[in-house]
């Protein structure tokens, strides 16, 4: 897919990144201001989507569609940036001697697990628009591609932080995501997915602190009621953009 | 004012206050306690009486509320183990096990009141009895030193412990996303819950020497067969048609995907630990 327009202002990589870091460690304020918006019904009755609501191509620029389909294809854009991190990050040169070997079998794992996941939403919104008698040709969210800026990829500190960012993220976007869903099967595999990701986080977190409590750390599980984070779309994909350099719009999603 | 509204009044109100301290914020909740029990009945819901839970617990029914009750029975669990296991001395001090399970003990100890609060307040009708609980399941195991079998064996079978209820509530919480659809507000609190569940299993298990994740039905080294139920039905590599073990094996397809228990199959797992 060949984009001539991008949907928001392109920052420096770099700063996108550093930016996507700061936001990620502010994500208990962001989850209680979230909270403290609360939700009127309205916002869950997503209802049917009409056909103009479908993921799909306007004005050049894919946007990811509203109700269960537009939900699925947001996690597969998440999906998709996860996966090709953790495949430069066991690519890189000089993997085996950046990190050490308990490090290494993480980061192999989650790169296994995340391509699972991306290819598992791609099979999934295919066989959902598919069984719909939608065209996934037209329907499907296309292969992303990403930037990275100056993060270098045979730096342990900046991996691991990088990585800490997207486990962390990716488990308040399926978090704030849930509730949207009307699709118990789907809501479930959600479910399915998020707690890995937790997992994941937490084993990131613990590499980076072993001798600590941030595994689950105060700064992403509120030390007052023990919630993890959660997170509406809007409030994720805009962090998110500053990896992903296809552009997309995601203006159905809450 | 119906469940969800009563939430949004309280989390607006004080969970996003910067200046209310952890203690008004309850006291907050528990104002509205009267209002839920009231708000909670018209879902028909029958409450679960406190002798329901004298002995076994049953499976609560398949509703928000229910869930609720569900999961705030499998806090009770995890709180009171996580107590006792502090107050032991069996946990070495001064290091990592000590920050990690204090900051376990301090989520869980959080998760009971919230639920509680969530369900009513304090004795409120909705809110089941606290279960009495034998963490030795009748003297096979004495996680916290109780029968002298010595602190370092005590820790072990306490790690062992924690890893199986941490799992079980990960897959726990997990399975009842489906009784809690209908209610959004509540739905992502559960979901907030879990994840929590889900990063202190990982540690867990990583201070037990496994991987964060499950593989296939392994319970892990060291694990006593009476928590394979924990484990069973974790092999799953099917997913929405997708066979996820063709890129990477069994082993990776499983790893990325926990998988939910019933209620009954919680249940009876926690029946193990209840007098």
């Amino acid at each position: 897919m060949k984009n001539t327009v991008n949907v928001h202002e392109v920052n420096p990589a770099f700063t996108d990144r550093r930016s996507f870091l700061k936001i990620s460690g502010l994500g208990v304020v962001g989850a209680g201001l979230l909270m403290a918006v609360g939700c009127s019904d309205d916002d869950d009755a997503t209802g049917p989507i009409t056909d103009d609501q479908l993921p799909g191509v306007r004005n050049g620029i894919f946007d990811l569609g509203a109700g269960d389909l537009g939900i699925l294809s947001y996690a597969y854009a998440l999906e998709q940036l996860e996966a090709d991190f953790y495949t430069k990050v066991v690519n890189a040169t000089g993997f085996a001697s950046t990190f050490n070997s308990t490090e290494q079998t993480v980061l192999t794992d989650l790169y296994k697990h995340e391509l699972i996941h991306r290819d598992f939403f791609k099979a999934a919104i295919t066989g959902a628009l598919t069984a719909a008698g939608l065209d996934p040709s037209a329907r499907l969210l296309p292969t992303l591609e990403f930037k990275y800026g100056t993060l270098n990829f045979s730096n342990r500190d900046q991996v691991l932080a990088t990585s800490k960012a997207l486990e962390d993220t990716g488990v308040a976007a399926y978090n704030g995501a849930g509730r949207y869903i009307t699709n118990p099967d789907y809501l479930l595999l959600a479910g399915k997915i998020v707690s890995v990701e937790a997992r994941h986080a937490s084993a990131i977190r613990s590499l980076i602190r072993p001798d600590s409590a941030d595994f689950a750390g105060d700064d992403i599980v509120a030390p007052s009621n023990g919630l993890d984070a959660a997170k509406k779309p809007s409030a994720i994909i805009p962090v998110a953009a500053g990896f992903i350099s296809t552009p997309f719009t995601a203006q159905f999603l809450p | 004012m119906n469940i969800i509204k009563f939430l949004e009044a309280f989390t607006s109100e004080t969970l996003t206050t910067g200046t209310s301290s952890r203690r008004e914020s309850f006291s907050q909740f528990g104002k509205f306690g009267k209002n839920m029990a009231l708000a909670a009945i018209p879902f028909g819901l029958a409450a679960v009486s406190s002798k329901a839970f004298a002995n076994d617990i049953g499976p609560t029914p398949a509703t928000p509320v229910g869930a609720l009750q569900f999961a705030l029975t499998l806090e009770y669990l995890e709180n009171e183990f996580y107590a006792k296991g502090l107050a032991s001395g069996v946990i070495p001090g001064g290091g990592r096990e000590e920050k990690v399970f204090k900051q376990i003990a301090k989520h869980e100890a959080s998760h009971v009141t919230f639920l509680i609060n969530g369900l009513g307040g304090p004795g409120a009708a909705n809110v089941p009895a606290k279960p009495t609980f034998d963490f030795t399941v009748g003297g096979a195991f004495d996680p916290f030193n109780e029968n002298g079998i010595g602190a370092a064996t005590a820790y072990q079978q306490f790690l062992a412990l924690a890893q199986a209820f941490e799992d079980t509530g990960v897959r726990a919480y997990k399975g009842q996303a489906g009784n809690l659809i209908s209610e959004p507000q509540l739905l992502e609190y559960a979901l907030q819950i879990h994840s929590v569940e889900a990063r202190h299993a990982s540690e867990v298990r990583r201070i037990r020497g496994l991987k964060g994740w499950i593989t296939g039905i392994e319970r892990g080294a060291g694990m006593p067969e009476a928590t394979q139920a924990v484990y069973n039905g974790e092999n799953v590599t099917l997913q929405a048609g997708f066979n996820t073990a063709t890129q990477f094996g069994p082993g990776a397809g499983t790893e990325a995907y926990d998988e939910p228990l019933n209620t009954q199959q919680v249940v009876d797992i926690a029946n193990l630990f209840i007098v």
